[in-house]
């Protein structure tokens, strides 16, 4: 068996490990084998990378290698589960960096392509401009979610000024792209090309609310991707196809179950701008009029304590404010007081699909109390008091009733069926996705007002005294 | 050679779609943080390209930062999707803690 052969066996070893990984991540049980599993794939991919006859440079290989695992590891053993959302687009980010890094490199020491064939620069080009938009926008979707930038949606001038922007600057960099295939090899074309589709990638994810990320962030994982399958191709390197195909495939996939979760197409969100229309008619016009009912922590834990059925809908707020081991306290008193509880988990709570469930089972919440939508809203009628933390846009009953609002159509926890309501919630503002939610004014809801975590800390001191 | 490339591509894009459909909401997070990991797999082209020889000054930065961006990827992908995946193993909990023990 020959150098190269050896190479392509151990790639197949490789990206069969991928696959076997990812069926194993996709079941609670084989999950951490699964992972595991992929890792040592990644491993032998790297390995069998070394062995390619002619390599050298191996210094600033390791150099590479080492800074890059100095920066990685103690980023990710050090962050908290609450951050996991940015620190996954941050990832997802330096991967499409990468990818648009390498492609500017193939270009200038190829002389812009010149005695490659057609299709290299082609897979090579695409690898550039969606590299770059992936970077720069998980830039601006971490920065949004450590809240360096405000979540609400920004967006560059009136009405269709944004968009039409965009299709320049996607113009601009296609148009670049073009003119090295036909034969120009200025070194400008492709700096413009890398430019426009960064500032691109900067104008896709700012106009995005808060409550559109995780389907953004899921977006650009999958372009992330397919623009290593694209490099892949380029490189004639069988695992970075593979691989990148892989992801592009599966995270296309998780992307659109995100965005059926939440009743909204993957065109309209990148079109920008949920939320950014605050519709205000019907109720009351600024909110502040129409009565709100506030409630202590005494007053809330009572309730809970002579209902026999409670429903925790637990929200990003949980996630801001590290509540989960508070919310798990608590439940367990009330569990010892023989009270039924469950958690209704919304597809899209939080900034990730089952950025919930991570939060709960760190907190050692058993699997069985965790309930889907469905499952959820078949028993809120049989509820006796539902305890939403820091939930906002997923319980909002406009979603079901008004017509002219931005969430219309999105499935959401009918919280407002059970019997009574206590919110809990740092102040009145409106959600991430600046839309009022009029549950926080039903007759049945009370507010609790203050930091998650320090409620339901005041609530469990109350039901202990009980 | 580039239709055999274009054969792997299609078909591992397919491989992608078969592997995922079917997945419990709870594991999306994990799944896409274990997915992003993968496309790490970009750390190849800049090792490759690097190490099949480029010149220049700037050439050799731009693949050093490109290895740096993949490793923290690849490194830092896993291992955030290996922690949050341990909290989902069912823990020796003590048995005060059950639910069930809170029942009796």
């Amino acid at each position: 068996m020959s150098r190269t052969d050896l190479i392509l066996a151990l790639y197949i070893v490789s990206f069969s490990l991928f696959i076997y990984g990812l069926m194993g991540l996709t079941g609670p049980r084989t999950a951490v084998r699964g992972n595991r599993i992929a890792a040592v794939g990644m491993a032998v991919a790297i390995i069998a990378s070394l062995l390619i006859p002619g390599m050298g440079n191996w210094g600033l290989i390791i150099l590479g290698v080492a800074i890059g695992t100095a920066i990685g590891v103690p980023a990710a053993r050090t962050v908290k589960m609450t951050q996991i959302p940015q620190m996954v687009a941050l990832f997802n980010g330096v991967g499409g960096g990468a990818v648009a890094l390498i492609a500017w490199v193939e270009f200038r020491s190829t002389g812009g392509y010149a005695d490659e064939p057609t299709y290299v620069a082609i897979f090579s080009l695409f690898g550039a401009i969606v590299g770059s938009v992936s970077f720069w926008g998980s830039n601006i979707a971490f920065a949004k979610l450590q809240e360096i930038l405000p979540g609400r949606p920004i967006t560059v001038g009136p009405g269709r000024t944004q968009q039409l922007l965009n299709l320049v600057l996607l113009l601009i960099a296609v148009g670049c792209a073009v003119a090295i295939v036909a034969g120009a090899h200025s070194e400008a074309l492709i700096l413009l090309l890398l430019l426009a589709a960064g500032v691109l990638g900067n104008f896709l994810v700012l106009p995005i609310g808060g409550a559109d990320m995780p389907v953004v962030i899921s977006l650009l994982n999958a372009f992330t991707g397919l623009s290593a399958a694209a490099t892949g191709i380029a490189l004639n390197n069988t695992a970075l196809i593979v691989a990148g195909m892989i992801v592009g495939a599966s995270g296309t996939i998780l992307t659109n179950l995100m965005a059926t979760a939440m009743n909204r197409s993957i065109p309209s969100i990148v079109a920008g701008g949920f939320g950014g229309v605050i519709t205000q008619g019907g109720v009351g016009d600024d909110g502040v009029e129409r009565t709100v009912r506030s409630t202590s922590a005494s007053d809330a834990a009572v309730q809970m304590a002579y209902a026999s059925r409670v429903v925790i809908v637990p929200g990003y707020g949980m996630a801001v404010a590290q509540a989960q081991h508070a919310v798990r306290e608590m439940t367990k008193l009330l569990e010892a007081k023989g009270i039924e509880v469950s958690f209704a988990i919304h597809p899209v709570a939080g900034r990730m699909p089952g950025h919930m469930n991570v939060l709960l089972a760190e907190a050692d919440v058993p699997y069985e109390q965790l309930n889907e939508m469905e499952e959820a809203n078949s028993q809120f009628a049989r509820t006796d008091v539902s305890l939403v933390i820091g939930a906002n846009d997923v319980t909002n009953p406009d979603a079901r009733a008004k017509a002219d609002s931005p969430i219309y159509g999105m499935p959401i926890l009918n919280v407002d069926e059970s019997a009574s309501v206590i919110v809990l919630k740092r102040s009145m503002s409106s959600g991430f996705a600046g839309i009022d939610n009029p549950l926080f004014y039903d007759a049945k809801t009370a507010m609790l007002f203050g930091d998650a975590k320090a409620s339901v800390g005041e609530i469990t001191e109350e039901l202990k005294a009980l | 050679m580039l239709l055999q490339n274009l054969a792997i591509l299609v078909l591992a894009g397919f491989v992608g779609f078969a592997v995922i459909s079917k997945v419990p909401n709870t594991l999306h997070t994990p799944l896409m943080s274990g997915t992003n990991a993968i496309h790490g797999i970009v750390i190849l082209g800049g090792i490759i390209v690097l190490g099949l020889g480029v010149d220049g000054f700037l050439n050799k930065l731009l693949l050093v930062i490109a290895i740096v961006f993949g490793t923290i990827n690849v490194v830092g992908g896993f291992l955030v999707t290996d922690r949050m995946l341990e909290m989902f193993k069912q823990k020796p909990t003590p048995p005060a803690d059950t639910p069930e023990e809170l029942e009796a």
